[in-house]
């Protein structure tokens, strides 16, 4: 082209062609780097079952409450009997608590759980069949769980239990005021679907056998006897052993405990068999404790709602001896190690009945003759992969060393039936890498509405007092989605677009899906993005030279 | 009127989008058709408050107007830094004259408009608050007496940033620019001088004037698009913080604009026909040392021997300030 054309195209006065503005990639002033991360919520790290708790709350938020459910199910069968009975760690370690109060993931637990009852959502193993055969003794939230887990692994599994129905502590050990029978029944009922084999009142009294049947087999049954105390005790005083009481409740017997009713121990039995005596009549249910309530291992919860059921509490005392209708109550204090020392200051107490709630163990006569099985303190040894010294022999839930709660024992279920899977196939587990915490300190705070936590309607005490209905009501759908949305979403994207918004450099994608990618010709590398994240999800980063 | 705040707990109305949110309550900026008016590629600084506020409220302004918008715009950092000749990261017509005069020459625009019967095209008039608080004044008042149908749009970063920080009529007191240096028993910026023009603006009893900060997108937009509403002069005056002038680091320009409105150092609000008609009110009120202190400018004031002294009259104005428009509800008060 004639240079006299080129300069015809170009306005008048300007001597070169206009352009835009993205020829100049800024990108190149950048010292820092914002990349996208994703890390460990505290919920998540704090869950003993190993939920990937607030990726279901992501689903719930939407209304997703199928989506969200089956997210739980990945990890945990029992949805509607977590959303009653668990301690919920996550609450305890949720980062919402620091602002204002803890996300009520509980609660919402058990909404996704009814739902799927009501609902009748069922799983289906999408794995082909392995042909290898477990054997799991006891039906309890860790057998379950490890036959459930199993099956979606494509394994044949059968479950032995000596009880009539399955459910172990679930149905004989945790009172039906918090824990209805019907929800029990609904979720077990599931993974029976699935194609777990239930061989029920089918005691399993030595391994030699079984060993030989199956290709793995998994023990969890559980601490079903209560630890006695040595207590002076009179021919005609009334003790009796808090886990035998509830569990003989459950087959329908209708212990006589009189109108005053004395339970030694401090943990969560001792509160639910106090509650249980104030609910089958007894006027005046005391818990006697040798420490102060501060150091007591029953939840807050359940000592909270004892008291509001009338049970009085004693702390700084221990029974001394039992005899018909009286006990004799000596006063402790406590030495400057926390331990409780007698003080000689003794006191008695009108009681019809002793109940003793001073932990379980394990029956383990099973395990007689297994060659390499260590037992110590009453507790099977286990390594990380929960596999005793005999090959293929598992153990896991209250018969091992760890905290003796419903949703630990669902853990080590789902844990098992991993490390089962890998042996039958003769490799080994490997838990994948944990992110990095997703801490406090890490959110942008101020973007979050203030939202108190919904409560939980309960029962009010006098109608709590005289039935076994459950005490402890579910949340409706609306309350369910207005909890799910209060969680902050810690260290990992919500999809705000706050980083798409506040670039002063238009340097985000925004491709949809809830994903953004940093376009680099043009990212100064301000760190407005990250700082202005709420949930942490974005960082900084050296530039690599 | 104020802006109707959407009930949304998690993370309400503060963040730019939210994924739960139906498609038309979502805001300008979490739209991906969004107009970038002013486009990638731009020279402003990282973390640059005004790059941000102008793309913020140009691209509401299109979206209101449908497409149909001229900006005139003043010379200051936002001219400089966004059309070194020959390139533009304007993706609007837009047109720059002097540092002066850029409210006469919109209304100029708008007198031509109106001249070829195009009402359907609105004139949006900015610059930043040295062009406006002080050298463009004059015509500024001019439009308003007028009422001449632009929507002038002031960025205010308290200083003449883009010159190398020197001190202008909007220049908060005590700050150090180089031309009021932290020396001397007074240092940085003298008491008693200085001028609001947003109260400047509802004195001549304009339809709309306004106030707003980046801190906070939605109300933004909101002002924005409520300025386009009207027909006559139109006043928006709006925060942004200028890394450099204020010395803070480029990713605390946001967190800086929230804490000048918690603090009440910043009052938000709208004034229609001279009359306030609605204040954001501060959500987590807070001393104006939490304001002042991340800022390089007003460093001399925590130094060895901290100037309590003028801290307390800055309080004292931010006390007034949260007294006059209302900026927490009486009980709140202390």
């Amino acid at each position: 082209m004639p240079e006299s054309r080129q300069h015809q195209s170009v306005p008048f006065a300007i001597s070169l062609d206009p352009g835009s503005s993205l020829a100049n990639k800024t990108g190149s002033w950048r010292t820092e780097v914002p990349k996208y991360v994703d890390r460990m919520p505290p919920c998540n790290h704090a869950c003993p079952a190993g939920e990937n708790i607030q990726q279901w709350l992501s689903s719930a938020e939407e209304a997703g409450y199928e989506a969200a459910w089956r997210q739980i199910m990945a990890d945990n069968p029992f949805p509607a009997v977590m959303g009653r009975v668990c301690y919920r760690p996550c609450e305890t370690a949720c980062n919402r608590a620091v602002l204002d109060e803890a996300v009520g993931i509980n609660s919402v637990e058990r909404f996704l759980g009814d739902e799927a009852i009501a609902q009748n959502w069922s799983i289906e193993s999408a794995v082909a069949p392995t042909g290898k055969r477990v054997l799991v003794v006891g039906a309890g939230p860790s057998g379950l769980s490890a036959a459930y887990h199993l099956r979606l692994l494509g394994h044949e599994v059968t479950v032995r239990d000596s009880a009539k129905a399955a459910g172990g502590m679930m149905r004989y050990g945790i009172p039906r005021y918090r824990l209805p029978r019907d929800v029990v029944d609904a979720e077990i009922q599931r993974i029976v679907d699935l194609g777990v084999r239930l061989e029920l009142g089918t005691a399993v009294t030595e391994l030699a056998g079984p060993l030989d049947e199956f290709d793995a087999v998994f023990l969890a049954v559980g601490a079903h006897i209560g630890r006695r105390a040595e207590i002076p005790a009179g021919d005609s005083a009334r003790i009796l052993d808090a886990v035998s009481l509830l569990s003989g409740l459950e087959e329908g017997e209708r212990p006589l405990l009189g109108r005053r009713v004395a339970v030694y121990g401090g943990g969560n039995t001792a509160m639910d068999v106090a509650r249980t005596a104030r609910r089958l009549g007894a006027t005046d249910a005391v818990v006697i404790y040798r420490r102060t309530e501060d150091r007591m291992p029953a939840h807050p919860i359940e000592v909270t709602e004892a008291l509001e059921e009338g049970v009085r509490m004693r702390w700084l005392s221990t029974i001394t001896a039992a005899d018909a209708g009286r006990i004799t109550i000596e006063k402790m204090r406590l030495d400057a190690t926390g331990f409780p020392q007698p003080t000689g200051e003794f006191e008695e107490l009108d009681t019809d009945t002793v109940v003793l709630a001073l932990g379980q163990s394990s029956d383990l006569t099973l395990l007689a003759g297994v060659p390499g099985v260590t037992v110590t303190d009453g507790v099977v040894e286990v390594g990380a992969n929960l596999m005793t010294g005999r090959p293929g022999l598992f153990a896991g839930g209250d018969m091992v060393p760890d905290e003796r709660t419903v949703t630990v024992a669902v853990g080590h279920g789902k844990k098992a039936a991993r490390n089962i899977d890998a042996w039958l196939r003769g490799t080994s587990f490997e838990r994948p890498p944990r992110h990095a915490p997703a801490t406090f300190d890490r959110l942008n705070t101020w973007y979050f509405s203030d939202a108190p936590a919904t409560v939980r309607p309960r029962l009010e005490s006098a109608r709590r007092i005289t039935t076994f209905d459950e005490v402890t009501g579910g949340l409706d759908e609306s309350t369910a989605l207005f909890e799910a949305r209060r969680c902050m979403s810690c260290g990992n994207c919500l999809e705000c677009d706050n980083c798409f918004g506040v670039c002063p450099d238009n340097a985000v994608i925004k491709l949809g899906d809830g994903r953004y990618e940093i376009d680099l010709d043009f990212c100064k590398g301000c760190g407005l993005c990250a700082a202005e994240c709420p949930s942490g999800a974005i960082e900084m980063f050296p530039e690599r030279s | 009127m104020g802006q109707q705040r959407i009930r949304f707990y998690q993370t309400g109305s503060f963040v730019v989008g939210n994924r739960l949110l139906d498609p038309d309550q979502r805001s300008v900026q979490s739209d991906t058709r969004r107009t970038n008016s002013l486009n990638s590629g731009h020279r402003a600084c990282r973390g640059c408050g005004e790059a941000l506020g102008a793309r913020y409220v140009l691209d509401a302004v299109m979206r209101a107007t449908g497409h149909q918008m001229v900006a005139v715009n003043a010379t200051g950092c936002l001219e400089v830094f966004s059309t070194p000749y020959p390139e533009t990261s304007w993706q609007i017509p837009w047109l720059h004259s002097l540092f002066g005069n850029a409210p006469a020459v919109a209304t100029g625009v708008a007198s031509a408009l109106r001249a070829k019967g195009r009402r359907d095209v609105r004139v949006v008039g900015q610059g930043g608050d040295g062009g406006t608080v002080d050298i463009g004044l004059a015509c500024l008042s001019g439009m308003f007496e007028r009422n001449d149908d632009v929507l002038y749009i002031c960025y205010d970063n308290g200083g003449y940033m883009n010159t190398g920080v020197q001190r202008s009529g909007a220049t908060p007191h005590g700050a150090a620019t180089t031309t009021t240096p932290a020396v001397g028993p007074d240092p940085g910026n003298s008491f008693g001088q200085g001028k609001s023009l947003p109260l400047i603006a509802m004195a001549h009893r304009i339809p709309y004037v306004a106030t707003a900060t980046v801190a906070d997108l939605r109300d933004l937009e909101y002002k924005a698009t409520r300025a386009m509403e009207f027909r006559g002069a139109r006043y928006l005056h709006v925060l942004v913080p200028c890394p450099l002038g204020w010395r803070t680091g480029p990713h605390e320009t946001i967190r800086v604009a929230r804490l000048a409105t918690e603090t009440g150092m910043f009052p938000v609000f709208e004034a229609v026909d001279g009359e306030v008609v609605g204040v954001t009110k501060i959500r987590r009120r807070l001393p104006v040392t939490e304001y002042l202190r991340p800022q390089g400018r007003f460093a001399h004031l925590f130094g060895e021997t901290p100037r309590s002294d003028i801290i307390g009259k800055l309080q004292a104005e931010a006390d007034r300030t949260v007294r006059t428009f209302g900026l927490v509800d009486p009980e709140e008060v202390s």
